[in-house]
C-alpha cells in the first residue's frame, strides 16, 4: 500500500495523519482524563460521560450564540468563558446525579452501568427535545481560523493547535491537583484504602461527590473543545464513549499517564491507518489490536498496585 | 418386577422433584399457557408474529440470567452471538432467495443482490457452506459459541471479571458493527440482509408459515428454559452462586472457576444465537442494529427488569418492556427514550431483583395467605380426606 507514493509524499502523508492523530488524541485525552479519574479512582463506570461532554459541548454553542447576538466586540475570547461555563455546569450536574444516584451503588458497579446508560438515554432525549436532533457547530473567533504552513505539504490548522495547547494544560492541571494538592492527597488515600483514610478522618463521601463532580467538569471541558473541531448532535457522546473505555482499560485504570500513553498509541494508529484503509477498517483493526492486547495483559499498560 | 418400577419410578419422580422444586413447575405451566395457548388465541397474527420476534430477545434475557445474575458475568455483547446466529440464518435464506432465475437482471446473477450492488462477482468463500441447511443449523449454535469460548478462555483463563468483562465486551459489539457495516459487499452493510422469501421452498411470509414459526420458537424457549432451569439446580448452578460470591474460597475449594465461567458464557451465547435464528426467520430480515451496543445494553435491561435470578421472570421482563416500547413508541415517540432511560434507573435503583423480586416479596406470601385462609373457610371434607391419607402415607 505504500508503493504508490514517493518517500517525500509518505513523509507529509504521516506528518498529517500523524497531526490529525493528535487532535483525536486531545479529544481521547480530556475525555479519558474526567473518565479515568472517576472509573479509575472511584470504580464507578459512567456511561453516561459522553452525554457529560455534550453537555459542555452544547454550553459553548449557546455561549457563543450569546456573544454574536449580545457583546459581538468580546466575540474573540467567548471560547474562555465558555469553557468556565461548561465546567461548572458539567461539574454541577455530576455532583447531582452522584448525590441522587451513585452514591448508593459504589458497591455494586456493573449497576452503576446500567444506571448511568439509563442517565444517558434520558440526557441524550433532552437534548433532542431543546436543540433538535440536527447537528450544531460554533463559529470559530478569526484568530482560531486558518493554518500555519510548515512546509509545502505540510500545514497545521489552527484550531487543532489551540486545541492540543489546552489539552496539555488541562492534563498538567489534573496531575497538579492529584499529586500535589492536599485534596488530590485524600482522593488518592480513599482509593487506596477506603476504611483507613475514613479512620484518619477524611470525609469519603465528599472526597467521592468531588472526585465525581471533578470527572464530569472535565467532561465539560472536553465537550467544550470538541465544538472547536466538529459538530455537535445528541447522540454525538456515544460514539465515543466506547473508545474512551479502552483508552482508560488499556492505560491502566488508576493510572494517569497510562490513560494519556494509551490515549496516544490509539488514537495515532487510527489516524495513521485511516489513510490507507478505510476507516471503519482503521478503527476495527485498532480497536481489536487494543482488545487482544488487552486480553494478553488485562492490567493494562501502567497498572498500579491497589487493594482491593 | 413391581419393586424395580416403583423404584424406577421413584427416582424419576425424585429427579423432577429437585429439577422443578416448590413452585417452579406450576411458573413453567403457567408460562407454557400463557405464550402457547392464550396469546396465540387473543392475538391476531401480525401482533402474535411481533410477541414472536420479542421471544427471541427472551433467548438473551434468559442466557443473561444464568451468565450475570447466578454467575456474575455481565456481558454487554449478547447482540453480537444473537447476530451471529441470526447472520447464519439469514445467509442460508438469502443464497436460497438469490437463485440464477430470479435474480437474472443482475450482472452476475445467482449472488444476492447487495453484492452485485457492490461490483463483486464471485461468492465469498465464507458464504459458500451456507448452501447446505444441516451446515448452517450448525453453524447457527457452533459459530457463536466456539467465538463465545475463544473471548471466555482468553478473559477467564487470566481471571479478568466483572467491570472489564462488561467493557471488553462492549468493545467487541462494537468492532462487529462497524465491520459489518464497512464490509457492505460482504454482509449488506448497514441495512443488513434483507428480502428472505423461503425455507427450503416453503414461503416463510405467509400467515400460516408465521404461526408454525412462532410454535417453532415457542418450542426452542420452553427448551432452552428447561436447559436453564437444569443448570440453575444442578452443582454447577450453586457453583456459579457460590463464585458471584466468593470467587477466591470456590477457587480454594479445588474447583476450576474459569471452566464453570466459560461454561455458562457459551450456553448464554447457544441460548442468544437461537433466539438470533428464531429472528431472522420471524421478521425476514437481519441488520447491524442487532448486534451493536445499544440493543445489547437493552437485553441486560429486559433481564433486570424481569429480575436477574429468574429464569421466568427474564421472558415476562422482556415482554414487558418490548411491548412498552412498542406502544410508547407507537404513540409518545420522544417520550421513551424518557421512560427507558428511568426504566434503567428505576431497576437498579428500587427493584434489584426485578418483577420477579416484587412477585417473591409482594404476590407470592399474598398467594400463599389466601390459600391458607381458602383451606380454613373449605369445608371439612378436604380435611377429613387429609387425615385419612397421612396415616397411610406413614
Amino acid at each position: 500500500m505504500f508503493s504508490d507514493y514517493t518517500s517525500a509524499e509518505l513523509i507529509s502523508i504521516f506528518a498529517m495523519q500523524g497531526f490529525a492523530g493528535l487532535i483525536l488524541f486531545s479529544v481521547f485525552v480530556l475525555m479519558a482524563l474526567g473518565l479515568a479519574i472517576i472509573f479509575g479512582q472511584m470504580g464507578v463506570i459512567n456511561m453516561a460521560h459522553g452525554e457529560f461532554m455534550i453537555l459542555g459541548a452544547y454550553v459553548t454553542y449557546l455561549i457563543s450564540n450569546l456573544f454574536a447576538s449580545y457583546l459581538p466586540s468580546l466575540f474573540g475570547i467567548y471560547f474562555f468563558i465558555a469553557m468556565i461555563i461548561s465546567f461548572v455546569a458539567a461539574g454541577a450536574l455530576g455532583a447531582l446525579v452522584e448525590w441522587s444516584f451513585i452514591r448508593f451503588l459504589y458497591q455494586r458497579p456493573l449497576d452503576t452501568l446500567l444506571a448511568t446508560w439509563g442517565l444517558s438515554l434520558i440526557l441524550q432525549q433532552i437534548y433532542r427535545s431543546v436543540f433538535g436532533a440536527r447537528e450544531v457547530g460554533v463559529t470559530l473567533p478569526d484568530w482560531l481560523m486558518g493554518s500555519i504552513p510548515l512546509t509545502d505539504t505540510i500545514e497545521i490548522p489552527i484550531n487543532g493547535l489551540f486545541v492540543m495547547v489546552l489539552t496539555i494544560a488541562i492534563a498538567v492541571a489534573v496531575y497538579l491537583l492529584m499529586y500535589k494538592s492536599r485534596w488530590g492527597c485524600q482522593v488518592r488515600a480513599v482509593v487506596q484504602n477506603r476504611p483507613m483514610a475514613a479512620a484518619v478522618g477524611i470525609n469519603t463521601a465528599r472526597i467521592d461527590r468531588i472526585t465525581f463532580a471533578l470527572g464530569c467538569g472535565i467532561a465539560g471541558v472536553a465537550g467544550s473543545a470538541f465544538t472547536m473541531i466538529g459538530s455537535t448532535g445528541p447522540t454525538a457522546g456515544q460514539l465515543y464513549i466506547v473508545d474512551t473505555f479502552l483508552v482508560v482499560v488499556f492505560g491502566g485504570a488508576a493510572s494517569l499517564l497510562g490513560t494519556i500513553a494509551s490515549a496516544f498509541t490509539i488514537s495515532q494508529a487510527q489516524s495513521t491507518m485511516e489513510f490507507f484503509l478505510s476507516g471503519s477498517m482503521a478503527k476495527v483493526l485498532t480497536l481489536l489490536t487494543v482488545v487482544i492486547i488487552l486480553m494478553i495483559r488485562p492490567q493494562g499498560l501502567f497498572a498500579m498496585k491497589v487493594r482491593k | 418386577m413391581s419393586l424395580n418400577n416403583v423404584s424406577l419410578n421413584n427416582v424419576s419422580m425424585h429427579s423432577i422433584k429437585t429439577l422443578f422444586p416448590k413452585h417452579d413447575i406450576v411458573y413453567l405451566a403457567l408460562l407454557a399457557l400463557f405464550l402457547g395457548v392464550f396469546l396465540p388465541m387473543t392475538l391476531d397474527i401480525f401482533r402474535l408474529n411481533l410477541v414472536g420476534k420479542y421471544l427471541t430477545y427472551a433467548f438473551v434475557a434468559v442466557g443473561l440470567v444464568l451468565c450475570w445474575g447466578y454467575g456474575g458475568i455481565l456481558s454487554l455483547g449478547q447482540g453480537v452471538f444473537f447476530g451471529l446466529g441470526g447472520y447464519c440464518m439469514a445467509m442460508f435464506l438469502k443464497l436460497e432467495s438469490s437463485d440464477p432465475e430470479s435474480t437474472k437482471i443482475q450482472s452476475t446473477p445467482g449472488i444476492p443482490d447487495f453484492m452485485d450492488w457492490n461490483q463483486i462477482t464471485d461468492l465469498p468463500w465464507f458464504w459458500e457452506p451456507f448452501y447446505s441447511l444441516p451446515f448452517t443449523i450448525i453453524a447457527i449454535i457452533a459459530v457463536p459459541s466456539i467465538f463465545a469460548y475463544i473471548i471466555a478462555v482468553a478473559m477467564f483463563k487470566r481471571r479478568v471479571g466483572g467491570v472489564y468483562f462488561a467493557i471488553i465486551t462492549q468493545a467487541i459489539a462494537s468492532i462487529l458493527t462497524i465491520l459489518i457495516i464497512g464490509q457492505q459487499g460482504y454482509t449488506g452493510g448497514v441495512n443488513g440482509i434483507t428480502d428472505l422469501r423461503t425455507l427450503l421452498g416453503w414461503d416463510i411470509r405467509t400467515d400460516s408459515a408465521k404461526y408454525v414459526l412462532y410454535y417453532v420458537n415457542f418450542f426452542f424457549l420452553m427448551a432452552c428454559l428447561l436447559t436453564a432451569q437444569f443448570v440453575r439446580k444442578s452443582k454447577l448452578g450453586r457453583l456459579l452462586v457460590a463464585m458471584r460470591g466468593r470467587e477466591d474460597r470456590v477457587r480454594f475449594s479445588g474447583y476450576d472457576v474459569s471452566s464453570f465461567k466459560i461454561f455458562v458464557f457459551c450456553l448464554g451465547a447457544a441460548f442468544s444465537a437461537i433466539g438470533g435464528a428464531m429472528f431472522t426467520l420471524q421478521v425476514g430480515f437481519m441488520s447491524p442494529s442487532f448486534v451493536g451496543i445499544v440493543p445489547s445494553i437493552e437485553m441486560v435491561i429486559f433481564c433486570a427488569v424481569g429480575g436477574r435470578l429468574s429464569i421466568f421472570g427474564a421472558v415476562y421482563g422482556t415482554l414487558l418492556v418490548n411491548w412498552a416500547k412498542t406502544t410508547f413508541s407507537e404513540s409518545f415517540p420522544e417520550l421513551w427514550l424518557f421512560a427507558m432511560g428511568a426504566l434503567f434507573i428505576g431497576v437498579v435503583m428500587a427493584f434489584p431483583s426485578g418483577l420477579a423480586g416484587i412477585y417473591k416479596s409482594h404476590i407470592e406470601p399474598f398467594i400463599a395467605r389466601s390459600w391458607e385462609k381458602l383451606k380454613r373457610s373449605a369445608p371439612t371434607k378436604p380435611v377429613a380426606m387429609a387425615g385419612s391419607v397421612s396415616p397411610l402415607g406413614k
